[in-house]
């Protein structure tokens, strides 16, 4: 705790000193420091307090509603992906010719880019949803787009991870592949799951903000991000707030992830981590 | 042929691994009485591991038979008629001392009261009381041994087969766990198989030690070891155990390619 605060009054420090070398030292490599490239941090903390447009609450009200929104599709795409990556390894941990023949679709999937990937989703995904799903819901798909991969592909590295001894142990009690896989494999495949599971928290993040973009969402931090962009010559210390925000969520959503762990995942201390 | 003392009977069996075409077991003949323990011996390659994995059924055998109390491996693995312990202790880190030995008992499907009430007993056999909430990596290696043979032998299966079970082990350790398990094996009349390869160990547990000579694995003789149960520390410095250490290494270091197991069983004036 004094460390990460230790280290965050360090950055800001770090941030003002560079702003006040380069400026006073009239130095214009890599960028020209002024107002509108890095705003003085004070800047950016009064914009907090401030509404962004008159007859608006407060900046820090209105991100706080459309990080939520945000979370919101952000969470339910990382349950997606998780379920589905976990599934996906438990199908191909048992089939060598699974794994050959889709791994490579796999891996291609991600070489797409999600921006390229996100209009059809929601052509295809929005007019399937219910209600209360509408839009949202194909963000968190996207989002899920992203999660999947790294969950898929650590899942089936830790359920192969198990000990040959471990599994020869279990035949000896006559055990079949269902003991082998819910009393070895799985146990084994933990902290493979929740090393992706950490990644996987912060893409569900980042691809929920991205896929919110061509659905044409303006509630959530997409929308504020893509809004704030058009007056950043004007006003940038919007934008750089809305980043805090957003970089903000990706941290609970990690720290979330890292506290479950600590519940979950039972392990000798040099393996934790 | 068989009797109803025989717990294990191997039958002419050869096991052959098709990736590299090597033989690791070639006509393997051996029986074992109820209450016998026998240590297979030979260098690295004499197929001592292979011939215990085709006894648990764990490793099928290319031709020949195996049959434990009277039934085919395969049958006596599905009953669950032996336990397995192997060098390292293989034990489960997301699970305690005392549910790393219930896991058999687990899969057995009984219930948590017998569960509790065996693993206690088995605790006690072993000498790990105070540990049984603790987890693996906060045991030393003779310790997590321990846990895994009381885990072998949770479900008192009428065989115990050890693969090297002390190999990984400083010296005192595994003397002072040798002494352990022949008080358990006294205890629980239970019939052991066990590989290893130290001589001293050998001769200093068994009732016979089945010496093996590599490529192709096989049996170079049998040496029945004739000093009196119960063994202490001063069984390691009886004149008797140096003879049957000396006569055990002789057949050791005349195994080669060109001698046969009559041969080498002429040389020490033993019969296999």
């Amino acid at each position: 705790m004094i460390l990460a605060v230790t280290t965050v009054v360090a950055l800001a420090g770090l941030w003002e000193l560079y702003r006040l070398v380069w400026t006073s030292a009239g130095w214009t490599w890599p960028f020209v420091v002024n107002d509108t490239s890095m705003p003085h941090l004070w800047t950016i903390a009064k914009a907090f307090s401030q509404p962004a447009q008159v007859n608006q609450p407060s900046l820090a009200w209105i991100l706080l509603q459309k990080s939520l929104f945000t979370a919101r599709e952000a969470a339910f795409g990382f349950a997606i992906g998780a379920i589905v990556g976990f599934a996906i390894g438990l199908v191909l941990v048992h089939s060598r010719l699974l794994q050959r023949g889709f791994l490579p679709y796999i891996v291609m999937s991600q070489t797409i880019p999600i921006l390229a990937v996100a209009p059809m989703v929601v052509v295809w995904v929005n007019p399937k949803l219910p209600a209360g799903f509408q839009g949202w819901g194909a963000v968190a798909v996207i989002a899920a787009y992203l999660t999947f991969f790294p969950v898929a592909i650590n899942s089936l590295r830790g359920l192969q991870s198990a000990d040959p001894r471990a599994l020869e142990l279990m035949r000896s009690y006559a055990g079949g592949r269902w003991h082998a896989l819910w009393k070895v494999r799985v146990p084994t495949s933990l902290p493979y799951v929740f090393a992706a599971f950490k990644i996987a928290a912060t893409a569900s993040v980042v691809g929920a903000i991205i896929g919110e973009l061509p659905s044409g969402l303006q509630s959530g931090l997409g929308g504020a991000i893509i809004n704030f962009n058009q007056y950043y010559s004007i006003e940038p210390q919007e934008l750089w707030a809305t980043n805090i925000v957003a970089a903000a969520l990706g941290v609970v959503f990690f720290l979330i992830v890292v506290a479950a762990e600590k519940l979950v995942v039972r392990r000798a201390p040099e393996h934790v981590g | 042929m068989s009797t109803a003392q025989q717990v294990v009977e191997i039958a002419g069996v050869t096991k052959t691994f098709a990736q590299g075409n090597v033989t690791a077991l070639q006509d393997i003949d051996l029986e074992l009485e109820q209450g016998e323990f026998v240590s297979l011996i030979g260098p690295s390659g004499c197929g001592k591991s292979t011939l215990l994995r085709v006894i648990g059924d764990l490793v099928e055998p290319t031709s020949g038979r195996v049959t434990i109390n009277g039934k085919p491996a395969h049958q006596a693995r599905l009953d669950r008629d032996y336990g397995i312990v192997f060098q390292d202790a293989v034990l489960f880190d997301w699970r305690t001392v005392a549910k790393n030995i219930a896991l058999p008992l687990e899969m057995l499907g009984w219930d948590r009261a017998k569960r509790k009430a065996r693993v206690d007993e088995m605790i006690e056999l072993v000498e790990l009381a105070g540990f049984e909430n603790h987890h693996p990596w906060q045991l030393s290696g003779g310790m997590q041994q321990r846990v895994s043979i009381a885990r072998a032998l949770s479900f008192e299966p009428a065989l115990l087969l050890m693969d090297e079970p002390f190999g990984a082990l400083d010296e005192m350790t595994r003397e002072r766990l040798n002494l352990e398990l022949l008080s358990i094996w006294q205890q629980l009349r239970s019939t052991v198989v066990f590989v290893t390869h130290s001589i001293s160990e050998a001769v200093f547990l068994s009732t016979r030690v089945v010496v093996m000579s590599p490529r192709p694995g096989r049996i170079a003789g049998i040496v029945p070891i004739d000093l009196p149960y119960p063994r202490t520390v001063v069984t390691r410095e009886e004149p008797r155990f140096f003879e049957l250490v000396t006569q055990v290494r002789e057949l050791l270091r005349l195994r080669g390619e060109h001698l046969l197991p009559e041969e080498a069983a002429a040389a020490t004036g033993e019969t296999s």
